[in-house]
């Protein structure tokens, strides 16, 4: 009980810190921001449920009103906004990722590259392109293609979320919660 | 860790947290309602006499949180100049901006602990499902404990990857960081758990 709550806590302090420090370089030295990233790893590493309940409490924490999402945003307005898709989206994508990753039976690190793949490119974009298209009154299209500028930067993250969990689970077999 | 609550205290900060936030409800839903420049113009002339009640320092901090919204803004401006459908932009972003402000407003204006009392009182339902209002609060107590700890070693991380390396920090610093996470999330537990756990 003790652990899912500290998992769960301390993971959404990982999203957080993910989004307030300095931009990481890519192998190319392309600057990126790793907060959804961190939602990625919350399903690779978390699994489903504590995964998706940790990324809600990320969530809750900038309804409060803290300045925790990337650039410093944060407040009931980021949820009056144009990517609130997104934000609904996040606990989804987390919980898809988590879900797929208990399932396959692949290696770990190509297991959670794929999961990041689908769950937290493909299922978050699919309520954040809805969202859009609502926020912004656009079809389901135009709002398709507003959204795909963000695709190959989320699908490096992907490829990193991979790594990092294959990584984790080398120098601390059992780390990984969703492949117990 | 800093809040969003406004230093300058206005009239709004002494009003209760929950009629506040369902007032907001109201009138966000009611943007959604309407769909005539002029209406919605109104609305977001009402929202900035809202905020100029409450001072020039006051609007300002309110104006600085809505600079996010500029590439929506530059986004939809483009697109219907591009597809002469004035109207349209010019309802979009006036709905935008005043949903965004109206949200902000009750944001800058209420304590952090006060909006964790609604946000317990809503949650109640939940209870059920094993989220007692206690474990809610420990929980967000935790993380943002834990915020400003991860953030100083993550900054100790990079710092001896800049000692090792010209270049700047690649994705491997992220590994030693979430691991400290996973390991701090165990320990946290056992203490929790030696201290007649979380309840």
């Amino acid at each position: 009980m003790e652990r899912n709550l500290t998992h769960i806590a301390l993971f959404a302090a990982l999203i957080a810190v993910l989004g307030l420090v300095p931009k990481i370089d890519l192998a190319a030295g392309v600057p990126i921001t790793a907060q959804s990233l961190g939602i990625m790893l919350c399903g690779t590493v978390l699994g489903a449920r504590r995964g998706a309940l940790a990324v809600l409490l990320f969530l809750a924490l900038v309804a409060l009103g803290l300045p925790l999402l990337s650039g410093g945003r944060g407040g009931l307005g980021v949820f009056a906004s144009p990517s609130v898709g997104y934000l609904v989206g996040f606990p989804v994508a987390a919980f898809f990722t988590g879900w797929l990753m208990e399932r396959t039976t692949l290696s770990v690190g190509l297991a959670a590259g794929l999961s990041a793949v689908i769950g937290g490119i493909g299922v978050l974009y699919a309520f954040g392109i809805v969202g859009m298209s609502v926020m912004l009154d656009k079809t389901l299209s135009e709002a398709a293609f507003l959204g795909m500028a963000f695709l190959p930067g989320d699908l490096v993250k992907a490829v990193i979320a991979g790594l990092i969990t294959q990584s984790l689970a080398r120098m601390r077999p059992g780390v990984v919660m969703s492949r117990p | 860790m800093l809040t969003l609550t406004s230093p300058v205290e206005i009239w709004a900060h002494g009003m209760p947290a929950g009629p506040k936030l369902a007032l907001m409800a109201a009138a966000t839903t009611g943007l959604f309602v309407l769909a005539t420049p002029v209406a919605l113009a109104v609305v977001l002339l009402a929202t900035a006499t809202l905020y100029a009640t409450g001072g020039a320092r006051f609007a300002g901090a309110g104006l600085r949180l809505l600079r996010p919204l500029w590439p929506f803004v530059v986004v939809v401006a483009v697109w219907h100049l591009w597809t002469g459908e004035l109207t349209g932009g010019v309802v979009v972003l006036l709905r935008m901006i005043s949903a965004v402000a109206l949200a902000n407003f009750v944001t800058i204006t209420t304590q952090l602990s006060d909006m964790m009392a609604v946000f317990q009182w809503l949650a109640r339902p939940f209870r059920a499902f094993g989220l007692s209002p206690r474990r809610l609060a420990l929980a967000v107590a935790l993380t943002i404990r834990f915020i400003p700890v991860m953030l100083e070693r993550m900054t100790r991380i990079r710092e001896s990857w800049s000692a090792r390396s010209p270049h700047r920090p690649r994705w491997r610093v992220l590994v030693p960081a979430t691991l400290a996470a996973l390991d701090d999330a165990e320990r946290v537990a056992e203490a929790l758990r030696a201290r007649g756990g979380a309840g």
